[in-house]
C-alpha cells in the first residue's frame, strides 16, 4: 500500500457501497437507447464530428450501422481507426471533442449526438468470435515498441497487421500505461483497460515483455541495431514537483500514485482514506483525483489553483462532475508551505493568495491556511528523462523536455519513432496516443516497404 | 371560428373527419367511443353475407422509419367476421342516438344483383346515410369474386353501381381500389352507374418486410404469409394523386370525392380537401394513435381556416386543382435556385454530397480554417431540382427562389426544341 498515507484511517462505507460510487459514471446505452440515438444523427458528408476526433473515426458510417443493427460492421469501422475505440469511448472527452463539432450541438438543434456512448454500445454488442483484423503475410522485419501504453499497442496493432513482428518493451507488469493505472476508476471500471489489451493482442505477432525499462535494463542504443525499426510511447512518467520544503512528508504525495492504487485495488474498502483532503491543480487529473476520494467518502476535498476558473484544464464536463461530488473549488491561491503536526505528517497547507498584475500571476500578500490529512499534487506530469541516458537515446532532438517528431512521427533519429503523450504534438490524451501510435505505424510500414523495394 | 360542417353527396355531418371502414368503425362500441370524440362520421366495417367472414390470426404488419415511426401499416384482414344480423342491429341503434353524424354502411357481396337486392333494403331500413361500395379489398376477397377484382373491371363497377342505384334509394358511394394503372377508368365507370360520389383510396398491395431469419414475410401466419394492403402516411401521395387526376378529369366534372389514405393530420386534410375533396376519411392514424386525434384535427383545421379567411370548406375546396396540370404545359421558362440561409446551416453537408453525387454539382464545399466546411449554391449550376432543399435537415435552411428570367410562359407544345411542337 501507499505508505505515504497507511497512518490514515479507512473508508466508512461498505465493499457495496463504494463499488457502487465506483461503478459507470456514464452507464452503457441500451438497446433502445443507442436506436433512438443513432437515428438522430444526420449522416453527415464531410462530417465536422470526424475532423474533430483525434483518430479519425468515421463517426456517421459507424452510427449508421448501428442505425442499421449492424453492430459488427459499426464496430469494425471503430476499430479500423481506432483499436483502443472502447476506452476511448469512456474516456475520451468528448465535450471537446467529436460531440462538441458535432452539428448537432447547434444551439436550434438540443444536443450532440451522444457519439461517445454509441461507439460503446457498437463495440461492447460486436460479438466478434475472432479477432476482426486479419495480418498480411509476414514481413519479416521485426519492430521494437517501448511502452504498452495507448500509443505504444496502438503502434504494435498496426504493424502487426502490416505483417511485421513485434516486440513491446515494458518497464510496468501489466499493459495498457494509463488505461490500467491511471485513468478514473469510474471512466474504466473493472478489468476493461486488460481485456481491450487482450483484444488488441489477438491479432497476433505481439510480445509484451514486462520489467523492461529503457533507460535501466535496455538501451535504445540496442534496440536500434537489433530491430528494424523503434516506437518510443513512454508517456510522461515523471511527477512535476512544487519546490517546497517538506514535499515528501507522509500525507503529501503524487494524485496518479493514489490514483494508480486505487486502479489496482480489490478491495476498496483497504484505501487510504484522507477526510480532510486536498488536491493541487485544475486539470482533469485533479478532477478525477478529487472526485474519487469524494466517492471513498471524504468529508471534505479542496481544490486549490493558482489562477482563476477560466484558466482551468479541466473541462466544463469535469468541473460539473467536481461540483457534483461536493468538491469545494478554490482558485487565486498558491501552495506556500506544507504544514506539519508534531510527529512530522503532514496537517495541512499554507497558501499565498494570487492575481494578475498586468498579465503576470504575483501575490496579493494575503495567505490562509487549510486543514487537510492528505495533500495530493496534480499540477501536471513530466517527461522522465532518466529513460533516455544512453548514447543514442541522449542524441534524440527535445521539443522542450518532450522528444521531437516531425508529422510522421519520426524523432531526429532516422528508424525512431515516437508518440503518445511524450512527444509534445497534439493533447495529452488518449485517443490522441491511439491516433499518434497508428500513424507512426504507417510511416514505419511505408518506410520499410520503400528499403524492400529498393532493395 | 370557421364552419366546419358539411354536405357530402348530400349526407350532412358536423366535420369532414370520417372513419374509414375498417376495425375502427366494426361495431357499436368502437363508433360510438369515435362519435363521443367527435368524429364527423363513420364508414361502418364492410358488410357481407352471412356466414360471416373469417380472419387468421397475426394480421398486420408495419413499414418503420427511423426510431420505429410508422410509415405505414399492412393488412391481412377480411370484411366483418361479425353476422350480418347483429351490425345492422348495432348500426339502427347507433343512427337512431346519433343522428347528427354521418352513418355510412360499407357493403360487398357477390358479383350478382340477387345479393345486393338482397342486402341494400336491409341496409336502407336501419336509417343509415348512404351506402359505400367496397371494390378494393386487395386481399382475400378478390379470391372470392369480391372487392378488387370487381374494382379492377371498370364495366363490373358500372354494373354494380347501377344495380344499388336501382335498388336502393341512399346516396351510393364507390369506393376505388389503387390497384389499377389509371384510377380515371374507374371513376368513370362509377360516374356512369350512377355513383353519387367516389372515395379513395382503399389499400395497396403490399408486402412490408421479410423475416430474415425465418425466410417468411409479415406478417406470419404459422410459417407462411401473404400479400395484404397498404395504407398509413407512406401511402398519401399516392392517394393525392389519383384524387387529383379524378378532380380534374373532365368526364368526372363535378362528382363528389372522399379523399382517403394517410391522413393524419389536419394539413394532410386539408391538402385533399384543396385537392377537389368534400370529405375526409381515417384509418391508421386512428388505429395507432385512438380516436383522441380528431379533436386536434378539427382544431388545426379550423384555425388555419380562420387565418386564411375561409368561413367554410367550400371556400377551399378544390383550390389546387386548377393548379394541376399535365407536364406538358408546365413553364419552361420558369427558373429556381437554392439559396442557402448561412445562418440556418449546421454544416452538415448533406446538400453538398447529394448534389455533387446525384444531381448538377452545384453546391460547392468550401474548407475553413477550424477544418469544417462551408457550402454555398454555385448559382449558374442550379437547375432548381430541389433535391438539396429536400436532403436538408433544417427546415426553412434553403429556400428555392423563383428566378426573374425576363421571358415569357411558354409550355413544352409551344416549344422550338420540342420536335413535335403544336404549330402556332
Ligand atoms: C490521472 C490521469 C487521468 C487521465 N484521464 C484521461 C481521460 O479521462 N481521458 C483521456 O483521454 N486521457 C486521460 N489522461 C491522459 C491519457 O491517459 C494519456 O494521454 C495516455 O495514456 C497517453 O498514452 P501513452 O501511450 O502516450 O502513455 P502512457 O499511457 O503513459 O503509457 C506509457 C507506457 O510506457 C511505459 N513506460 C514509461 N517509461 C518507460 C520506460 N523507460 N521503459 C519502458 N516502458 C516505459 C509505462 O509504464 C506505460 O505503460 C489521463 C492521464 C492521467 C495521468
Ligand atoms: C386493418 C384494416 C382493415 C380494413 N378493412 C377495410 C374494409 O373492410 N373495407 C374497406 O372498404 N376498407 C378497409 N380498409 C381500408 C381503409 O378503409 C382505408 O381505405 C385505408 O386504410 C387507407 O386509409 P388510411 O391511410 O387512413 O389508413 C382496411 C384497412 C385496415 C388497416
Ligand atoms: S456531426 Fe453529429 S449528426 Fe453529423 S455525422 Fe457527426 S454525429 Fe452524426
Ligand atoms: S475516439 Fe473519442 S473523440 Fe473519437 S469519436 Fe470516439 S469518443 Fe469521440
Ligand atoms: S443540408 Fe442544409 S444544414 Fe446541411 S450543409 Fe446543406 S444547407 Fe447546411
Amino acid at each position: 500500500m501507499i505508505d505515504a498515507l497507511n497512518h490514515l484511517p479507512r473508508p466508512r462505507a461498505g465493499a457495496d457501497q463504494l463499488a457502487e460510487a465506483f461503478s459507470d459514471l456514464a452507464p452503457p446505452l441500451t438497446a433502445r437507447q443507442a436506436a433512438v440515438e443513432s437515428a438522430r444523427c444526420l449522416y453527415c458528408y464531410d462530417a465536422p464530428c470526424v475532423n474533430a476526433c483525434p483518430s479519425e473515426i468515421d463517426i456517421p458510417s459507424f452510427i449508421h450501422r448501428i442505425s442499421d443493427e449492424n453492430l459488427q460492421g459499426a464496430a469494425e469501422r471503430i476499430l479500423s481507426a481506432n483499436i483502443l475505440g472502447g476506452s476511448c469511448a469512456r474516456v475520451c472527452p468528448t465535450e471537446i471533442l467529436c460531440q462538441q463539432a458535432c452539428v448537432r450541438n447547434n444551439a436550434q438543434e438540443c444536443a450532440p449526438v451522444l457519439i461517445g456512448q454509441l461507439q460503446r454500445y457498437a463495440l461492447d454488442h460486436a460479438g466478434f468470435t475472432e479477432h476482426p483484423f486479419q495480418r498480411s503475410p509476414a514481413s519479416g522485419k521485426r519492430i521494437a515498441v517501448v511502452g504498452a501504453g495507448p500509443a505504444g499497442l496502438s503502434c504494435a496493432h498496426r504493424l502487426a497487421m502490416h505483417g511485421h513482428d513485434v516486440v513491446i518493451f515494458e518497464a510496468r507488469e501489466k499493459a495498457g500505461g494509463l488505461n490500467e493505472y491511471g485513468i478514473a476508476r469510474y471512466k474504466l471500471v473493472d478489468d476493461y483497460a486488460q481485456r481491450e489489451v487482450e483484444f488488441l493482442l489477438g491479432i497476433g505477432g505481439i510480445e509484451i515483455r514486462h520489467g523492461q525499462r529503457l533507460g535501466a535494463n535496455l538501451s535504445l542504443g540496442e534496440l536500434h541495431a537489433q530491430y528494424d525499426a523503434v516506437f518510443l510511447g513512454l508517456g510522461l512518467a515523471a511527477v512535476r514537483q512544487l519546490g517546497l520544503a517538506d514535499e515528501d512528508a507522509p500525507g503529501l504525495l503524487a494524485a496518479t500514485e493514489y490514483i494508480r492504487e486505487l486502479r489496482q485495488a480489490d478491495d476498496l474498502t483497504q484505501l487510504p482514506l484522507a477526510d480532510r483532503c486536498l488536491v493541487l491543480g485544475a486539470g482533469n487529473t485533479a478532477i478525477d483525483m478529487a472526485v474519487q476520494m469524494s466517492c471513498l467518502g471524504a468529508r471534505e476535498v479542496n481544490l486549490v489553483y493558482r489562477r482563476g476558473v477560466s484558466d482551468m484544464g479541466a473541462t466544463d464536463h469535469e468541473q460539473e462532475i467536481a461540483k457534483h461530488n461536493q468538491v469545494r473549488l478554490h482558485t487565486w491561491a498558491r501552495p506556500e508551505a506544507v504544514l506539519l503536526d508534531d510527529t512530522g505528517r503532514v496537517r495541512g497547507m499554507r497558501f499565498a493568495r494570487t492575481q494578475l498584475v498586468d498579465g503576470r500571476l504575483g501575490d496579493t500578500g494575503e495567505t490562509f491556511e487549510l486543514a487537510a490529512d492528505a495533500i495530493f499534487k496534480a499540477i501536471g506530469q513530466r517527461f522522465d528523462d532518466a529513460s533516455l541516458a544512453d548514447p543514442l537515446a541522449a542524441q534524440l532532438a527535445r521539443d522542450g523536455e518532450r522528444i521531437q517528431v516531425d508529422a510522421h512521427m519520426q524523432t531526429s533519429v532516422p528508424g525512431i519513432y515516437a508518440g503518445g503523450d511524450c512527444t509534445a504534438l497534439g493533447q495529452d490524451l488518449t485517443v490522441q496516443a491511439v491516433q499518434h501510435g497508428k500513424l507512426a505505424a504507417e510511416a514505419i510500414h511505408a518506410q520499410l516497404m520503400l528499403n524492400v523495394e529498393a532493395a | 371560428m370557421a364552419d366546419l360542417s358539411i354536405e357530402f353527396a348530400g349526407i350532412k355531418a358536423p366535420n369532414p373527419f370520417w372513419l374509414a371502414s375498417a376495425p375502427p368503425t366494426d361495431k357499436a362500441y368502437n363508433v360510438v367511443r369515435a362519435f363521443e370524440a367527435g368524429w364527423g362520421g363513420v364508414v361502418w366495417k364492410t358488410l357481407g353475407e352471412d356466414p360471416a367472414a373469417v380472419n387468421v390470426s397475426s394480421r398486420y404488419s408495419a413499414h418503420f422509419g427511423a426510431n420505429r415511426q410508422v410509415q405505414g401499416i399492412n393488412n391481412i384482414e377480411l370484411i366483418t367476421d361479425r353476422s350480418l344480423e347483429i351490425n345492422l342491429r348495432e348500426i339502427t341503434q347507433v343512427k337512431k342516438d346519433w343522428p347528427d353524424r354521418a352513418l355510412i354502411v360499407s357493403l360487398m357481396v357477390p358479383c350478382i344483383e340477387e345479393s345486393w337486392k338482397f342486402i341494400l333494403p336491409l341496409v336502407e331500413a336501419t336509417g343509415a346515410d348512404g351506402i359505400e361500395l367496397n371494390f378494393g379489398c386487395p386481399h382475400g376477397m378478390p379470391e372470392r369474386g369480391m372487392g378488387a377484382a370487381v374494382g379492377q373491371v371498370p364495366e363490373y363497377v358500372e354494373m354494380v353501381t347501377r344495380w344499388c342505384k336501382t335498388h336502393c334509394a341512399l346516396p351510393v358511394i364507390v369506393k376505388l381500389t389503387p390497384n389499377i394503372t389509371d384510377i380515371r377508368q374507374s371513376a368513370r365507370a362509377a360516374h356512369r352507374g350512377g355513383a353519387d360520389a367516389v372515395s379513395l383510396i382503399n389499400t395497396i398491395n403490399s408486402i412490408t418486410s421479410v423475416d430474415l431469419d425465418r425466410m417468411v414475410a409479415h406478417p406470419i401466419v404459422g410459417d407462411q404469409s401473404t400479400h395484404g394492403g397498404y395504407c398509413g402516411s407512406a401511402v398519401k401521395p399516392i392517394a393525392l394523386n389519383m384524387v387529383a387526376e379524378i378532380a380534374r378529369d373532365p368526364e368526372t366534372q363535378g362528382l363528389p370525392i372522399c379523399g382517403i389514405g394517410g391522413i393524419g393530420t389536419w394539413r394532410d386534410a386539408a391538402e385533399f380537401i384543396a385537392l377537389g375533396s368534400g370529405a375526409v376519411q381515417v384509418c391508421t392514424a386512428a388505429m395507432l394513435h385512438g380516436f383522441r386525434i380528431v379533436d386536434d384535427m378539427k382544431d388545426g383545421l379550423a384555425r388555419w381556416m380562420d387565418q386564411h379567411g375561409h368561413r367554410n370548406l367550400e371556400a377551399f375546396r378544390g383550390l389546387a386543382v386548377g393548379h394541376t396540370t399535365d407536364w406538358k404545359y408546365l413553364d419552361i421558362n420558369y427558373q429556381s435556385v437554392a439559396h442557402i440561409d448561412q445562418d440556418a446551416c449546421i454544416g452538415c453537408g448533406r446538400c453538398h454530397i447529394a448534389c455533387e453525387d446525384t444531381s448538377h454539382q452545384a453546391i460547392a464545399s468550401t474548407l475553413k480554417a477550424d477544418g469544417t466546411h462551408a457550402y454555398s449554391v454555385i448559382e449558374a449550376e442550379c437547375v432548381g431540382c430541389n433535391l438539396c432543399q429536400i436532403t436538408c435537415p433544417v427546415e426553412g435552411c434553403i429556400d428555392m427562389q423563383a428566378q426573374d428570367t425576363g421571358k415569357p410562359y411558354m409550355n413544352w407544345t409551344q416549344d422550338p426544341r420540342n420536335p413535335y411542337r403544336e404549330a402556332g
